[in-house]
């Protein structure tokens, strides 16, 4: 048996002057861009989640819609999109058993599967996409448009968010977001 | 455990410098605090911090920015505009609870 030495902490360590280094200087150069190209719900929430935690860190944030992606900020499609089974092997309703992949087109899957989820979003406290991009704009985040999305789904301003920003091209986007670290989801 | 001095208290800190005590903090305390990150306190300050204390003694837990907002009634811009670029851990902070561990 190998004889161990316990020590007690009876003593503290004296930190006088100790103060938190929120560092905002290190931040001020720092930016995210995020790529948004999927309008699925359970897509849509991974870019917003990045997204508002990087500005509560004081980053610079900027998202772009691209393709599928548009549903989030298309004011006729935002407060409805789904979450579809169908070819996610990876949902576990129950405990860690598999949804058999033959069931999951059936009529009424998608809008289970959706309401389950947004369920489980709500429990969090963690707000539906509308309104996550409310608190995001809030915070500083700007929302840019693709406009070849734009022009695909022959969409124009009055059709999105009013508080996104404009509705540029890629290379656009790319000189905008100079130097950021770039997110693609 | 870490133990620093502010304004003549030896007050117990994490490794950062955030309190560890919730019964070490008082209102004085909060306006050293403030002004060790270089923010003066007003009543808008006050409305938030009296928020994240109480609401801390409620949950066991630091509300995160959105909770400021749903359930605090401090919007998200009015957040930022009080405790600049990073709210969530400058209110804590000053509020004498652990950064808050939510990710929205």
């Amino acid at each position: 048996m190998t004889a161990r030495k316990v020590t007690t902490m009876t003593t503290t360590e004296a930190r006088p002057g100790l103060v938190p280094n929120f560092d905002d200087e290190a931040e001020a150069g720092r930016k995210i861009a995020i790529i948004c190209s999927k309008g699925n719900l359970d897509m849509a929430y991974p870019g917003l989640i990045i997204a508002n935690s990087a500005l509560g860190e004081g980053v610079e944030t900027h998202l772009f819609f691209t393709f599928w992606g548009f549903d989030m900020i298309v004011k006729s499609r935002m407060n409805d999109l789904q979450f579809s089974p169908v070819g996610n092997t990876a949902m576990h309703p129950i405990g860690d058993a598999h949804i058999p992949q033959a069931l999951t087109p059936l009529p009424g899957m998608t809008a289970m599967a959706t309401h389950m989820l947004k369920k489980q979003i709500a429990d969090l406290g963690v707000p539906e996409v509308p309104e996550f991009l409310d608190q995001i704009v809030a915070a500083g985040g700007h929302l840019w448009a693709c406009r070849m999305s734009a022009d695909m789904m022959k969409l124009t301003e009055s059709d999105l968010r009013d508080d996104v920003e404009g509705i540029i091209s890629a290379a656009d986007f790319i000189e905008l977001t100079n130097g950021a670290q770039l997110l693609f989801i | 455990m870490p133990v620093t001095t502010l304004d003549g208290h030896a007050v117990h800190v994490d490794d950062e410098g955030f309190l560890t005590e919730y019964h070490e903090w008082d209102e004085d305390l909060a306006k050293v605090l403030a002004a060790n990150i270089g923010i003066e306190l007003t009543d808008a300050h006050w409305k938030v911090l009296r928020f994240l204390r109480a609401d801390f003694t409620a949950k066991g837990e630091t509300a995160t920015t959105r909770r400021v907002q749903a359930v605090g009634g401090v919007p998200v811009k009015e957040q930022f505009a009080l405790f600049p670029k990073k709210p969530g851990k400058k209110m804590a902070y000053i509020a004498g609870l652990p950064k808050p561990h939510g990710c929205v």
